[in-house]
């Protein structure tokens, strides 16, 4: 096993992120300009992957798509990690007490919305926008890492050195600080890629139903909602978009299985 | 056994409760007055009243709940705003669309995983192996409202063998309501069925290592005999829970595909809702399809415990 695997996954991502971080800085035309003259071009030298039916140049509208995209599910899953972690910590630490008990029945409770059930309410209530999108997402993703962490961190009290962490006085808090958290970092890092992925995916879908990231922000799902009609005219304005999304949850999703090999001991020596 | 269903079913209940009372509550937050907002800018405020008091909107939020979840048990959701009709026929009509596509979905995506699994796990390590794993890779990560567009390009521009949207309805006949809705389902069950495939193979896998399939292949059973024999039945315990887990992405997936096909279903009509500010409609939708998930997860909960009895003592 050798960081090789790790490649694949690592590329794409890296392809997705750099495009996403340059049109910061740079874009090959503006994605706020119309030119009607231009409208519906197949890929070429002046415009790589072809125009929509506003003239505005594809590739930059994916480059800037991209940013959305990444943003929307990166802080959907600091919102799972940064209060899913804690939550699974503290039901550990009170293991089969009132405040376990009640962490995860509300757990179980927020599992049966699924990301676009609260989506659809949240909207039905604020209207549509991309913060809404990323609350539903990261409301979604809470009861995931709360549950892998509780499961996981569990396991981990009975094990010698957190007994004798506490036969030296430590408490609870900083037992789960110092001794469990740190063992559950891989886990934690595996995961986050998983529901990062899952997140673009989710983010797609919102914005495909209009209920994610409105107008004049470019993103993959509207892009795709957009080409809709035109499919039989231009297919091309159909298909980059959804090629960017495939690849970017391939990608990640790559990382995620070769970082679970690479970072657990016992199936590298499997291989 | 008994007493854990009662435990399980009591649970149920709890969730459903609490579950109806945060949907309630999420949309009794919302500003502005449906009332208001019904009957447009040029309404006199004794109108509006009048209105307010005909919808109920004047009682206290506590009454207004039991009322609702009331009106449930008996069937009744309510009225809506938009079209004055009562929200359980308009879910009735709505439901005979979507709910065959998840069947019908779900259906084709174990019909594909199943030997997909079985004919991976069976050349385990080998080419054909990874080559069933990087399809399975694909199909995850692809968005099935792209997939579906790309189907309709192929099988109903190009080919023009099957429709690219609507719905006859049910009474066209059996034959035209399924070929309409066979492309949106093969959409919604790529990723689905490589999800299945993925667990099902690493399930088998599993399985062949056990003693009990070693006993089975020294008393002369070929590999495929004991594959099929032994390992299949131990390995569907975790595809059973994957199909639970997965069924709310299912049913998502279906609110999102039907907008590619221009299907009546439960999601076109949520849509409509949410544009029309019909809260009522999204309010009574979005519990229907809460408490679809949470009785699946209480069904494949029962269905584990019948399956394997070591699970009803947790």
């Amino acid at each position: 096993m050798s960081l090789r695997s790790l490649l694949p996954g690592l590329v794409l991502v890296c392809l997705v992120l750099g495009a996403a971080l340059l049109s910061f800085a740079w874009t090959p035309y503006d994605v706020t300009k119309l030119v009607i003259a231009d409208r519906l071009q197949t890929p070429s030298m002046t415009h790589w992957l072809g125009t929509d039916h506003f003239g505005r140049d594809i590739l930059s509208m994916l480059m800037v798509g991209a940013r959305t995209s990444l943003a929307v599910a990166l802080v959907a899953v600091g919102i799972g990690v940064g209060l899913g972690v804690p939550l699974g910590l503290t039901a550990a630490a009170r293991h089969g007490g009132a405040l376990d008990e009640l962490i995860m029945r509300t757990n179980d409770l927020v599992f049966a919305f699924p990301a676009l059930v609260i989506a659809i309410l949240i909207t039905a209530v604020f209207g549509p926008s991309a913060l809404n999108a990323i609350i539903a997402i990261g409301i979604f993703n809470v009861p995931v890492f709360a549950r892998l962490t509780r499961g996981a961190a569990l396991s981990l009290w009975t094990r010698e050195f957190i007994l004798a962490a506490r036969v030296a006085g430590k408490g609870a808090v900083r037992i789960s600080l110092e001794h469990v958290l740190p063992n559950l970092s891989n886990l934690l890092i595996v995961q986050a890629t998983i529901q990062f992925s899952l997140g673009i995916l989710a983010e797609a879908g919102l914005s495909y139903v209009g209920l994610g990231a409105q107008p004049p922000i470019p993103s993959w799902g509207r892009m795709l909602a957009e080409s809709q009609t035109l499919v039989t005219l231009a297919p091309h304005v159909a298909l980059f978009p959804g090629l960017a999304i495939v690849a970017s949850v391939l990608g990640l999703n790559l990382l995620g299985d070769a970082l679970r090999d690479w970072l657990d001991p016992r199936l590298r020596h499997a291989r | 056994m008994l007493v854990w269903l009662a435990g399980r079913l009591v649970s149920l209940v709890a969730t459903l409760l609490a579950a109806s009372a945060v949907v309630f509550l999420v949309i009794e937050v919302v500003p502005g007055d449906p009332a208001a907002y019904m009957l447009g800018m040029n309404a006199s405020e004794q109108t509006v009243a009048a209105l307010r008091t005909e919808l109920g909107l004047d009682r206290s939020g506590i009454a207004r709940y039991l009322d609702w979840i009331g009106g449930w048990l008996q069937g009744d959701f309510g009225t809506s705003y938009t079209y004055r009709t009562p929200i359980v026929d308009m879910v009735a009509e709505r439901i005979t669309v979507s709910l065959p596509l998840a069947l019908l979905a779900l259906s084709l995506a174990v019909a594909l995983a199943f030997p997909a699994a079985l004919f991976a796990a069976s050349r385990r390590g080998g080419g054909a192996d990874a080559g069933v794993m990087g399809l399975t890779q694909l199909g995850i990560a692809v968005p099935n409202f792209w997939f579906a567009m790309l189907l309709v390009l192929l099988f109903s521009i190009k080919l023009r063998w099957l429709p690219s949207g609507g719905f006859p309805g049910w009474e066209a006949g059996i034959g035209a309501a399924l070929t309409a809705l066979l492309l949106p389902a093969i959409a919604l069950a790529l990723p689905q069925a490589s999800i299945l495939t993925r667990v099902m193979r690493s399930s088998l896998i599993d399985a062949l290592g056990e003693d009990y399939l070693r006993t089975a292949r020294a008393k002369g059973l070929s590999s495929g005999a004991a594959l099929w024999g032994h390992a299949l039945r131990n390995a569907m315990i975790p595809v059973l829970t994957i199909i639970g887990l997965q069924f709310s992405f299912l049913l998502a997936g279906a609110i999102i595909i039907e907008n590619v096909f221009y299907l009546p279903g439960l999601g076109r009509l949520v849509f409509q809702a949410i544009s029309s500010r019909d809260l009522v409609v999204v309010e009574s939708v979005v519990m229907l399809l809460v408490a679809a998930v949470v009785l699946v997860t209480f069904l494949v909960d029962v269905a584990y415990a019948w399956v394997d009895p070591r699970l009803r003592t947790r």
